[in-house]
């Protein structure tokens, strides 16, 4: 059963270019109220809860909260509930995500918007799909109401996370769930819709989750009820420009695949600036930067690899509790039979020890399950992550592409400006001038005067996505910091317990079968 | 009371008659040592002895012996002492034999210490010439019985085969029953049989899931350790109090994976090896079941030949032959034979009477100490765990102020 899954996985870690929006694949736990459900026999490598972070909600200012969670979620689905071990505080299901804005505002006043996907239904008609219903509840002005609900499908989903990327770029934009259709072949459809539900709604409430993301017109567009998603403007400026059309407005340059020529010069001065003598007309010169950067890929890898021994080690866990609990049965088996056959007093007293044997193993072995279930939450706070680098890297070759944009701008500018110096200095040696050539310098010149817009216009582009990857950064640290904090604490307090309990278990028996050794 | 220590063998003590010192022996197999080389290498192991046994000339003895030796042991007192319980000795191995890992070998030192021991300290067994000699003659003379006993035992007494033999073939296969195989049909005993069948079934089953949780534990302390490293490394890159947070709960596994790895070795030593002496001493007891049926049958096909030579010698009484003496001499051997083969059947039920009880007793103890032993394991390693953990919460608490 791993080890496909592996595959899957390692799959997601090579997919590293921007184009390829492939997340890794979400998929819902089944709820651990079904006591001896295994945890890990969804297919998937990756067995995700929304989890609801204690320590986190405690922090959170408002008490409100989770009586506001508990009216939202629509009971037509069941939800994985996260509990604790040391589940002391808040009892009722927790369903909000980590919303670091809201405990990290200084405001008393705190945003709120809550948004819950239920209800997958077949749309009839010709080319039939799946729509979603997404429940919106929120406090902020921006939206038209506070509590609505609209029906989406899938491929508006894709087409919301398409006009963030170009809205977005630098932003760590979360990365919206796969199109996996290899898998949807294979699964069952509920199952299917299913798993696609849960992965619709965790990326929904993680753009909610975002500061900056949460406020964008694209997600709105996307929540309210409306006759169809608006389009945000995405020409390129740049190449607009060039075009010769006249904008005012700073719009991001298209992810490529328009205009031919342009990719064809970009093209031309990334491999000018790899393998090039001549110094790039601009370079990278942002050591704090480099140096994060260079960190970031250090911490993805090793994130990696952790993650991948996580998987081993609830792997094994999973398989201890299992033989744990075998062993307990062929003992119990054993009790039944040696009951049966028993002459004399001697063999009762150890029939009854045999089956205390055969109880606390099976109990160690629901604890093995119990205390998997609970890991396996934890430590999925690590393939999260993952996805975060995914996002990062984005975010990174939004600011690369971005930089070889102006880098190109300049160079077309200074290749412009030498063939008016060249024409110039020709055209000089004639007398009275060369017409068609003072017409030719004349072109470039205006050539030149848009380039140098779309230079401009290119740069205060570069520069805001440099801050972008700023604040982020800095945003991410800090939640990066107490996310795994947390999810240590957990950990750590997870094995602490079922420890402590198993421990209770086989003292009892150790406790009741001294008497063999005096007796030895 | 079974030995499980090296070094310290039960004192088993006869009665005390007020004339005599009360009698002990202790044995203790130690020093295991490869000898020779290639495919011919093989384990040799310190026997000593300390007894008072007056069939024993001094107090103490130490032999070299290796394990065929020990099979020998149990084979000679198999054929003699039917209707004993033979204490078991451990599996031949076919594979592991070449490797010779330290584990295996310290296991099967233990196995042979305790199967010497049990004999030791068994009524009947403690005074057999076979034990005599196994625990006090030298390398060579042990080498010469062994290879003596293919010869010895395989081959019957001349004269009982060949009177079979005159019975056979002057009866047909049907009358002696060939197709109907001739058992015991107490049902008492049936249920004694179908008992100890039933218990190796169960007992194999536990002793492999047993075998199967040393594994688990190996695989998890593995595991742990490996993550612990990765953890480790993801501390390094991330410096700071988080780093330093990773780094601990990394060193943390790797501790805990070594208290898995010891409490997986304690496992198989202590829980697993006990389970697996239990299912070899029920095999044991089924080649006692073996030999009772075929001492019953062999009476009852001396008691067929008995009556047909009765029914022979009166057809030769009533026509005066001359073969009449001799077929009286033969008749009078064939009561003696019969008598002996019933007195054998009788003492192998008796001891096996005996045998149950004394089996049954012994393994109430074995097995509870096993569990105890398991039990205490469990509640260790549990334990470290547990304080393992929650030794970091403070780390980890200082981290998120």
């Amino acid at each position: 059963m791993m080890g496909s899954d592996n595959q899957g996985y390692q799959e997601a870690r090579l997919y590293t270019t921007k184009d390829q929006m492939s997340a890794t694949l979400l998929h819902d736990e089944p709820s651990p109220s079904k006591s001896f459900q295994d945890p890990l026999s969804s297919s998937s490598p990756f067995v995700e809860i929304p989890t609801s972070d204690h320590l986190h909600a405690n922090k959170n200012p408002n008490p409100s909260h989770s009586s506001i969670n508990s009216i939202l979620e629509p009971p037509s689905y069941a939800e994985a509930v996260f509990q604790s071990f040391d589940l002391d505080s808040v009892d009722s299901p927790d369903i909000s995500t980590l919303d670091h804005s809201a405990s990290a505002s200084p405001k008393s006043f705190s945003t709120i918007l809550k948004i819950s996907v239920s209800d997958p239904k077949r749309e009839p008609g010709a080319t039939s799909y799946f729509s979603y219903l997404i429940t919106t509840f929120t406090n902020m002005p921006e939206f038209t109401g506070t509590e609505f609900n609209v029906r989406r499908r899938f491929r508006d989903v894709v087409a919301l996370s398409d006009r963030l990327a170009e809205s977005y770029r630098g932003f760590f934009i979360p990365l919206r769930p796969d199109k996996s259709v290899v898998e949807s072949q294979v699964m069952q459809k509920n199952e299917f819709l299913e798993q696609r539900r849960a992965a619709l709604e965790k990326y929904l409430r993680r753009l909610a989750a975002h500061p900056v993301l949460k406020n964008s017109e694209e997600l709105r567009a996307f929540l309210e009820p409306s006759d169809g998603i608006q389009l945000s403007r995405t020409s390129d400026a740049a190449s607009t420009m060039l075009d010769g059309a006249d904008t005012t407005e700073v719009s991001q340059p298209a992810k490529g695949g328009r205009d031919f020529l342009w990719m064809f010069k970009e093209l031309k001065q990334s491999v000018a600036n790899d393998w090039g003598g001549a110094k790039p007309p601009l370079v990278e010169d942002d050591k704090e930067f480099l140096d994060k950067k260079e960190k970031m890929q250090d911490f993805e890898q090793q994130l990696i690899n952790v993650s991948q021994q996580a998987e081993s080690l609830v792997k094994a866990q999973q398989d201890i509790g299992e033989t744990m609990g075998q062993l307990g049965l062929a003992f119990v088996k054993l009790t039944k039979f040696e009951t049966e056959e028993v002459a004399q007093d001697s063999q009762r007293a150890h029939a009854a020890d045999m089956k205390n044997v055969a109880t606390a193993a099976v109990k160690a072995s629901r604890l093995y399950r119990e205390l998997n279930a609970q890991t396996v939450k934890h430590l999925d706070k690590l393939h999260e992550y993952l996805g975060v680098m995914l996002a990062v890297n984005n975010a990174f070759a939004d600011r690369s592409s971005a930089f070889l944009t102006v880098q190109t701008l300049l160079s077309e500018l200074s290749s412009l400006h030498s063939r008016i110096e060249k024409l110039e200095a020709a055209s000089s040696k004639i007398f009275g001038g060369d017409r068609s050539r003072i017409r030719k310098i004349e072109e470039l010149r205006e050539n030149i005067r848009i380039t140098e817009n779309a230079k401009s216009s290119a740069a205060r582009e570069y520069e805001r996505i440099k801050e972008n990857n700023k604040t982020e950064l800095e945003r991410l640290e800090k939640e990066k910091h107490d996310d795994f904090v947390n999810m240590l604490k957990g950990f750590v307090v997870n094995q602490a317990g079922y420890a402590e309990k198993m421990a209770n278990v086989w003292e009892t028996v150790a406790e009741e079968t001294s008497a063999y050794i005096r007796k030895s | 009371m079974i030995n499980t220590e090296s070094g310290s063998g039960p004192l088993v003590q006869s009665p005390r008659s007020p004339s005599s010192q009360s009698q002990y022996i202790a044995v203790s197999v130690l020093d295991p040592a490869k000898m020779g080389n290639g495919v011919q290498a093989y384990i040799s192991y310190k026997v000593i002895t300390r007894t008072n046994f007056p069939e024993y000339d001094g107090p103490e003895k130490i032999v070299i012996r290796r394990y065929s030796d020990f099979v020998w042991l149990r084979d000679r007192l198999f054929e003699k002492y039917k209707g004993v319980f033979i204490p078991p000795v451990p599996e031949k191995s076919t594979v592991e034999k070449f490797r010779f890992s330290a584990e295996f070998i310290e296991m099967r030192r233990k196995a042979l210490d305790v199967f010497v021991n049990r004999v030791a300290s068994h009524q009947e067994l403690q005074h057999s010439e076979d034990l005599r000699i196994f625990l006090t003659v030298d390398e060579q003379t042990m080498e010469r019985a062994r290879s003596q006993e293919t010869g010895i035992f395989k081959k019957k007494p001349a004269d009982l085969m060949q009177i079979f033999k005159d019975v056979q073939s002057k009866v047909s296969d049907v009358v002696l029953g060939k197709e109907k195989p001739v058992e015991e049909s107490s049902p008492e005993y049936e249920k004694l049989k179908n008992y100890v069948f039933q218990l190796e079934d169960h007992l194999a089953e536990a002793q492999k899931h047993a075998y199967r949780l040393v594994k688990r534990h190996r695989e998890l302390g593995q595991s742990l350790s490996d993550f612990g490293k990765a953890v480790k490394l993801l501390g390094e890159c991330e410096g700071n109090a988080l780093g330093k947070a990773f780094s601990e709960l990394g060193a943390k596994s790797e501790i805990l994976s070594v208290h898995l790895q010891k409490e997986a070795q304690n496992l198989l030593m202590n829980f697993e090896e006990p389970l697996k002496d239990y299912v070899r001493s029920v095999q044991s007891i089924k080649a006692t079941i073996a030999e009772r049926a075929n001492a019953f049958r062999q009476h009852c096909e001396l008691a067929e030949a008995i009556k047909f030579k009765e029914i022979d010698m009166n057809k030769l009484r009533l026509t005066r032959s001359d073969k009449l003496y001799d077929a009286e001499h033969e008749y009078e051997e064939l009561k003696a034979e019969g008598a002996e083969a019933w007195r054998r059947f009788e003492k192998i039920v008796k001891l096996m009477n005996e045998e149950i009880v004394r089996f049954q007793e012994q393994k109430t103890v074995d097995l509870g100490v096993a569990f105890h032993e398991f039990a205490l394991g469990q509640a260790q390693l549990a334990n470290s765990i547990a304080s393992a953990w929650r030794s970091l919460l403070p780390k980890l608490e200082a981290c998120s102020s």
